[in-house]
């Protein structure tokens, strides 16, 4: 799927990256722990978190997530969202809890992706 | 290695949010070397690691990088309190890291043992009282 189907299956909120929602995601991760998603992740293209703090977008930098989706409605600040538009990346945010935002994007079709 | 290239980095203490500075400018450097993607993306998970550590763990300290076409060798030093015992802090799931530290999304217990698990090799010189320093080295 494209962010833009998450996006959409999530009814989340674009607050970074308009132009790259045509991007393919092929699987996702959800945490609020960045050394978890640093120790687990392998080729996500999503994070989805409750985290509200710049190493979200460091801890994405590094692993090339393509998307970020804040859960349960966290706002994150403008330095954040600079720090992601700087590093091109999309940022989403949604009013739904972190276990339905990763059971509506299963239910969708994207998976947890490679153990 | 007349076409090494040296990187230093001063890591300053207690400054949270721009911990992870070092670790994006080498991975942008790397980008721009050519270097192949999975090189890189070790590198950028296990130096990342290695800065957040001495940010939480050792009031900052020095990073160096050295570029060669073959490896990218990297030494994490810092005057922290050192690791009273190396085979534990390797255990998953192992941390000392305050409450304030995990509410930032760090201290799961992850850092060492994805150090040693994105790198080719990783070795831990401690002493208590005086510092850590860590060598990691991931082939190209």
């Amino acid at each position: 799927m494209t962010v833009r189907d998450a996006m959409n299956v999530l009814g989340a909120r674009v607050l970074v990256g308009e132009e790259n929602l045509d991007r393919e995601v092929k699987s996702a991760c959800g945490s609020d722990m960045m050394s978890d998603v640093l120790a687990f992740s392998k080729d996500h293209s999503i994070l989805l978190t409750g985290l509200c703090n710049p190493q979200v977008i460091r801890t994405a930098e590094m692993l090339d997530i393509v998307c970020i989706i804040f859960v349960r409605g966290k706002k994150p600040d403008q330095t954040i969202l600079d720090m992601a538009a700087e590093r091109d990346l999309v940022v989403l945010e949604t009013g739904h809890r972190m276990f339905s935002s990763c059971g509506l994007l299963y239910q969708a079709g994207l998976h947890g992706g490679a153990i | 290695m007349a076409d090494a290239i040296r990187l230093t980095y001063e890591i300053s203490p207690d400054d949270f949010t721009r911990a992870g500075e070092a670790s994006s400018d080498v991975k942008s450097k790397l980008k721009r070397l050519g270097v192949p993607p999975e090189a890189i993306r070790k590198v950028s998970i296990a130096m990342y690691e290695g800065e957040i550590n001495m940010v939480i763990h050792a009031d900052g300290g020095e990073i160096t990088v050295e570029i060669t076409p073959e490896r990218i060798l990297m030494i994490l030093a810092d005057k922290g309190p050192g690791i009273p015992d190396v085979e534990q802090a390797m255990q998953a799931g192992w941390s000392t890291a305050p409450d304030e530290v995990r509410s930032l999304g760090f201290g799961a217990g992850m850092g060492l043992p994805n150090m040693k698990k994105y790198t080719d090799e990783m070795k831990i010189d401690t002493v208590i009282g005086v510092g850590t320093t860590i060598t990691m080295v991931v082939n190209i």
